[in-house]
């Protein structure tokens, strides 16, 4: 592959940026001014010398080549990371204007790489002879019928807490507020059932959130004694939806589907963050197979998770689903080359195919709360104070959610359209549409909603 | 969401249970309980089958008035690099973090003035998913929004009108976005001339002056005797752009006006048609009190200020009453040598020319009051030849100081010269009399800098650092020497970017901060180097 092929573009660096502080930062190193010594090799690795506050400039290196995403190694004192110099060096790189020539790696950049792909090799040939945690299965099978234990004893108590809540009446929830479901799901992660704690949590927000409360919290209620009850009959399911259950209520899982190899499109790429967790979600859509995969890696609060996929690339590589039937969650197995741009776009569907889509994966999973779909020729369109997404060939439509209407992606949703149709990839679930990235009619290149 | 569940019997039973639920099962059984089951478990069971089947069930909403599709953006894309920069411009934005000491990096936000001038004098249209940031830009930065809101082009406009946040796009573009009626339509225009807003009816004057001059003039005094007095200085304003002689019958007329603002302003316009009737009275009022004193050996000239203010003058648009701390009768002298066309001089004082007339001595300190009226005439009249002479040489003594002319009115005389010569004369100046003084000039020449003016600048600079400053005293020069000095010229700088040895008269680490000055110069002349690159050849 060609040095020109595998450029990326601006936005897919700053994409990288763990937070708008570094992106400024960054942008601003992009330049060639505080460079020296920068270079890059066909293998897909960048290097240079940033000149800093202090003598000795930084030296900075990025594998973009690597198998599970871009790596860094800058000697700057940073605890960013990726720091800006990193940053700095990818966008100087993207900027095509030469700054970067191709080049032998420097002693120094190609000792780090050196070591990590050996680091890499030894996992791989790890992980081939079996892994270490198998090493007492009788040990492993008492874990986890003990954990079983707690789970059936967490999940009896909330079905209590929910019988006892229908039988005063759901207008006494208002009331309690926040502290009774705060309590029920402490006691959940006690339980060992992280799924059932964020479920019990989620409740305690409903009734304050506006109008139509009581339906949503009856739905919700509903569910979660759905979750409760499947638990608690769990040997008498179908496999597949025994390990949908397992997972919803939180119990750790591996990818056991067979690897799937393909050009993977990435759709799109965000992260969530709560104060302890930041948990990024990427899209692909396999343009061979058309299968949607999620890939779902975390980072300590503040920190971006290691895993990078810049929307808009295209990747040579295998993933395995986790278990469960319309599971869409997947590992990223082996990568065979690094990521390159493409000019692939997702098969689309009307809005009516979509809502069926969504109907239809609820068989498999009924906690669902959404499905990736792909809209194909819809026009934004203002609708009162809210924005829905309209067939252009058909009289019907889907509402945008209210995340959504608020998020700044929207007006770029808006401005690519300027009332024509557009190709829009998001998440479509009951509380409506959430676009991620859209495509405009036409050539051009894809863009980022989130 | 607000579609419709699939269309099925049990809808009713759906609010029964909701209603159950509400209440309590203590108080309100749940449909389809059976006897000897635990009602609220009934209720979950059943609640959890209607939850799952609605959201199953869900079918698309109904799709509402679809917008009108945006105007066409006819103008050729951007190329791919200078997207790509556009978006990394856009990305630096006021408050994303940074702040301090600005170090060697570049300031994006800076240059993205610059970046909107060249690609809008290349013609290309904005990337339309970068409008919503360009706009959020402007919103913030009103001096961005002309260039920004040029760039944007239709598209930004057709946004504008569906986020109140960007109402401002409507009201910067003439006509707050609706189009003015065609011109050749003499119905519409008087429509909107008679009905407009008075935004409206500048914007729709405006127009038709710089198309035909004439008929602007005949439109407005259609309506002149019942406009507004503030409305009609707007109006006699907008005739300062293609201002000729036929507008003078008008500008006489409102030499009578009831407005004191509105004559002054007509007698301003007529002022600066040297062939008026009210340049010639004037010239003949200024004449007599300027003479040459042939009693002397040397030649001087002579003034004899006016001694009172006649109605005459006055409605000439001479304001009687002079300001705070001025004499009434150099304040009545300075207005009528204004408003005289310098010609006049000329003939008056034995066909000298402006520099000989400039040279001759004045009698009785009247030198600065008589030079400042002809500076405020040669600016008016746009004279390179007066202006020329009142400049004088820059390595002149009293060009830096105090002198006759003041720096301020100096920018204003160099507006009249070619960029050429403008850019010449600030570079003399600066090379005989330092930066100190030099910012204002600057301001006034063209960018980038041409070649002898950015290289009087850099070794301004350099002697600077050399005499132990800080580069700190000068960073309003190197601010707009980042701005404007021709990315060519970078590599004369590479000499000025290591950090000098340290002296003993220096301010101690001067030299660091210097080298780091010189470093941030030279990476932002590259990137602008870069960015006029990516924009391609005007």
């Amino acid at each position: 592959m060609t040095q020109q092929g595998v450029r990326w573009t601006a936005d897919q660096v700053l994409a990288l940026a763990p937070d708008a502080a570094s992106r400024k930062a960054g942008s601003k190193l992009g330049a060639a001014g505080p460079w020296s010594e920068a270079g890059s090799s066909d293998e897909g690795t960048v290097w240079g010398l940033c000149k800093g506050s202090g003598s000795k400039p930084y030296q900075t290196v990025v594998d973009i080549a690597d198998t599970a995403g871009p790596a860094y190694k800058c000697s700057c004192p940073s605890r960013k990371f990726p720091c800006k110099h990193a940053l700095g060096l990818l966008l100087l790189w993207a900027s095509e204007d030469g700054a970067v020539p191709s080049g032998q790696a420097p002693g120094w950049a190609e000792e780090w790489l050196a070591g990590r792909r050996k680091r890499t090799e030894e996992k791989r040939a790890a992980g081939a002879s079996g892994s270490p945690t198998a090493a007492d299965p009788e040990a492993a099978r008492r874990r986890a019928e003990r954990r079983a234990e707690r789970i059936t004893a967490g999940a009896g108590e909330l079905e209590q807490r929910l019988t006892d809540l229908l039988r005063t009446g759901l207008a006494s929830a208002e009331q309690a507020g926040y502290g009774l479901w705060e309590e029920t799901a402490a006691r959940m992660v006690d339980a060992q059932a992280p799924g059932l704690a964020a479920r019990a949590r989620e409740l305690g927000a409903i009734p304050s959130s506006g109008p139509g409360w009581p339906v949503r919290l009856l739905e919700e209620c509903a569910l979660l004694h759905l979750l409760d009850q499947a638990w608690l009959r769990r040997e008498r399911l179908p496999d597949d939806l025994a390990a949908t259950v397992r997972s919803r209520i939180g119990l750790p899982a591996s990818p056991d589907g067979p690897p799937l190899r393909d050009l993977w499109l990435v759709l799109a790429q965000y992260d969530t963050t709560d104060p302890k967790l930041t948990t990024r979600r990427i899209w692909l859509y396999g343009t061979d197979s058309g299968r949607t995969s999620l890939l779902l890696s975390y980072g300590a609060a503040g920190r971006a998770p290691e895993l990078a996929l810049p929307m808009g690339l295209a990747l040579d590589a295998e993933v395995s689903a986790f278990p469960g039937a319309g599971q869409l969650r997947a590992a990223l197995g082996e990568q065979f080359a690094a990521p390159s741009p493409t000019t692939a776009r997702p098969q689309g569907v009307t809005t009516a195919q979509a809502a069926v889509h969504y109907g239809e994966a609820l068989r498999h999973d009924p906690w669902l709360d959404s499905v990736p779909v792909t809209l194909d020729r819809v026009v934004p369109t203002p609708d009162g104070d809210s924005w829905q997404l309209a067939d252009t060939d058909a009289d019907s439509a889907l509402p945008l959610t209210s995340t959504a209407r608020s998020r700044p992606g929207l007006w770029r949703l808006v401005a690519l359209s300027g009332g024509a149709p557009v190709k829009v990839f998001g998440e479509l679930g009951h509380r409506g549409f959430t676009p991620l990235t859209a495509w405009p009619e036409g050539a051009g290149e894809p863009v980022s909603l989130c | 969401m607000n579609t419709t569940p699939a269309p099925a019997p049990p809808a009713a039973d759906w609010e029964e249970l909701v209603t159950s639920a509400l209440l309590g099962t203590d108080r309100r059984t749940p449909p389809g309980h059976a006897p000897g089951q635990d009602a609220p478990v009934a209720l979950l069971d059943a609640a959890a089958v209607e939850t799952v089947r609605r959201r199953a069930g869900l079918c698309p909403a109904r799709a509402a008035q679809r917008p009108e599709p945006a105007a066409p953006d006819t103008r050729p894309a951007l190329p791919v690099a200078a997207a790509r920069r556009l978006a990394m411009l856009l990305t630096d934005r006021p408050g994303t973090g940074g702040g301090g000491r600005r170090g060697t990096s570049p300031d994006l936000m800076e240059l993205l003035p610059q970046w909107l001038t060249a690609a809008n004098a290349r013609g290309f249209a904005a990337p339309v998913q970068a409008l919503p940031a360009l706009l959020d830009a402007a919103r913030g930065r009103t001096d961005l929004r002309p260039a920004a809101l040029e760039f944007a082009g239709p598209r930004a406009l057709w946004l504008a009108r569906l986020n109140p946040d960007w109402r401002f796009a409507l009201r910067a573009t003439p006509g707050g976005g609706t189009a003015l009626p065609d011109l050749d339509a003499p119905d519409q225009v008087q429509l909107l001339w008679q009905e407009g807003l008075f935004a409206e009816r500048v914007a729709l004057l405006a127009a038709i002056r710089a198309q035909r001059p004439s008929s602007a003039r005949e439109l407005l005094v259609t309506t002149w005797a019942t406009e507004r007095a503030e409305d009609r200085l707007m109006f006699l304003d907008s005739l300062r752009m293609g201002l000729t002689a036929e507008d003078e019958p008008f500008l006489e007329q409102a030499l009578a006006d009831r407005s004191r603002n509105v004559r002054a302003t007509a007698a301003e316009l007529l002022s600066a048609l040297p062939d008026s009737a009210l340049a010639a009275r004037m010239a003949i009022r200024a004449s007599a009190c300027v003479a040459v004193d042939r009693t002397r050996e040397e030649p001087g000239l002579v003034v004899e200020a006016p001694h009172e203010c006649d109605s005459g003058m006055e409605r000439d648009g001479v304001v009687a009453k002079a300001p705070a701390g001025r004499g009434e009768r150099s304040w009545w002298l300075g207005q009528l040598v204004e408003a005289t066309p310098l010609a006049t001089w000329e003939r008056r004082l034995g066909g000298r020319t402006p520099k000989e007339i400039v040279a001759l001595p004045v009698a009785d300190d009247w030198r600065s009051e008589l030079h400042a009226a002809w500076c405020r005439a040669a600016v008016r009249q746009r004279n390179a030849d007066w202006s020329r002479a009142l400049l004088g040489t820059p390595s002149a003594p009293e060009a830096g100081g105090p002198g006759a002319v003041s720096l301020a009115e100096r920018a204003k005389l160099l507006s009249t010269l070619g960029g050429g010569e403008r850019a010449d004369w600030v570079a003399g100046f600066i090379a005989s009399q330092g930066l100190s003084e030099a910012f204002q000039l600057l301001g006034v020449c063209a960018v980038p800098w041409a070649a002898p003016l950015g290289r009087a600048v850099v070794d301004a600079l350099n002697i600077a650092r050399d005499a132990g400053s800080y580069p700190w005293s000068f960073s309003g020069v190197m601010g707009l020497a980042e701005r404007c000095l021709d990315p060519a010229e970078a590599s004369r700088l590479d000499g000025l970017l290591a950090v000098p040895d340290e002296t003993e008269d220096a301010a101690p680490g001067a030299g660091g901060y210097w080298a780091e000055a010189f470093q941030r110069l030279v990476t932002t002349l590259r990137l602008r180097a870069a960015m006029a690159e990516e924009l391609g050849a005007p």
